[in-house]
């Protein structure tokens, strides 16, 4: 499945419009996390558990995204964006979201690279 | 002894106040020096724009991502809320946030170079806050990300 945060995926053309798809995962951290993350607030930096916690759970969010993808039966996801909101005070929403697309590769590649916006 | 009770917390706080101060500054000074020396280190280019430069040709995209959750010292986070009385500019948080927005970006520019791309497309940049529950002592997370580009040659 490929990815892009882009209206296209340069290199390729897209054939079909298969419509806004999306996955989402909450997140609730445990609590020998929230200790370390504690300390962490007295001495500053980096609090590696959440960023761990965070992003595994940004993975799944984006794993669900292609997984109903894949059920339209699209090879590419375009204009991909992430959010992460608090949704209560010790858990998070990851959330994915972008248009699942068919894709074949561009012929005329030299055109493409031209201007992959209007392909 | 129930007057020792507010010389007791007074004591503990001034103590995390100190630990925050020292210990606070040692990690930002050497993160800092990790971020620049990573930022020296060749890679792919970055950019928001949205579309290949001229003379580029792509052959593969990777969606590249980078993130970090960071938090502020003790000592900061009482800065911070002192400053809260006045107004103004919350210089400790700026530098908090810079870091953590410095060290998504390496990230995100770490992924795309293993992935072999030579330039990042419309980069973002999002910063959230995630745990929400005292005041100036909440962490943030910061992500990156955008599209890598594996061109032809």
């Amino acid at each position: 499945m490929l990815m892009s945060n882009l209206e296209t995926v340069p290199g390729y053309r897209i054939t079909k419009h298969l419509g806004l798809v999306s996955g989402n995962t909450i997140r609730a951290k445990h609590v020998g996390r929230d200790i370390m993350a504690g300390l962490k607030n007295i001495v500053g930096g980096e609090i590696k558990g959440y960023t761990e916690l965070l992003s595994e759970a940004r993975n799944e969010a984006i794993a669900r995204m292609v997984q109903a993808a894949e059920k339209l039966g699209a090879n590419a996801v375009v204009n991909v964006r992430l959010s992460t909101s608090a949704v209560m005070a010790a858990a998070a929403e990851l959330f994915a979201y972008g248009t699942a697309v068919v894709v074949e590769v561009e012929p005329d590649a030299e055109a493409a690279s031209q201007n992959p916006e209007t392909v | 002894m129930e007057w020792l009770n507010p010389i007791l917390q007074i004591a503990i706080h001034l103590i995390l106040v100190i630990l925050g101060f020292a210990l606070g500054r040692v990690r930002e000074t050497r993160h800092i020096r990790s971020l620049r020396q990573r930022e020296r280190q060749p890679g792919p280019a970055l950019t928001n724009l949205r579309r290949l430069p001229d003379g580029m040709r792509a052959r593969r995209t990777v969606l590249c991502l980078g993130s970090v959750v960071i938090a502020n010292d003790y000592y900061k986070a009482f800065g911070a809320s002192l400053k809260h009385l006045v107004g103004g500019r919350l210089r400790t948080l700026e530098t908090l946030l810079d870091r953590g927005r410095r060290e998504a970006i390496q990230r995100m520019r770490h992924t795309a170079r293993a992935a072999g791309a030579e330039i990042v497309l419309n980069v973002r940049l999002e910063t959230s806050m995630v745990t929400g529950r005292e005041k100036a002592s909440g962490a943030v997370e910061v992500i990156a990300y955008g599209t890598g580009i594996i061109t032809d040659d």
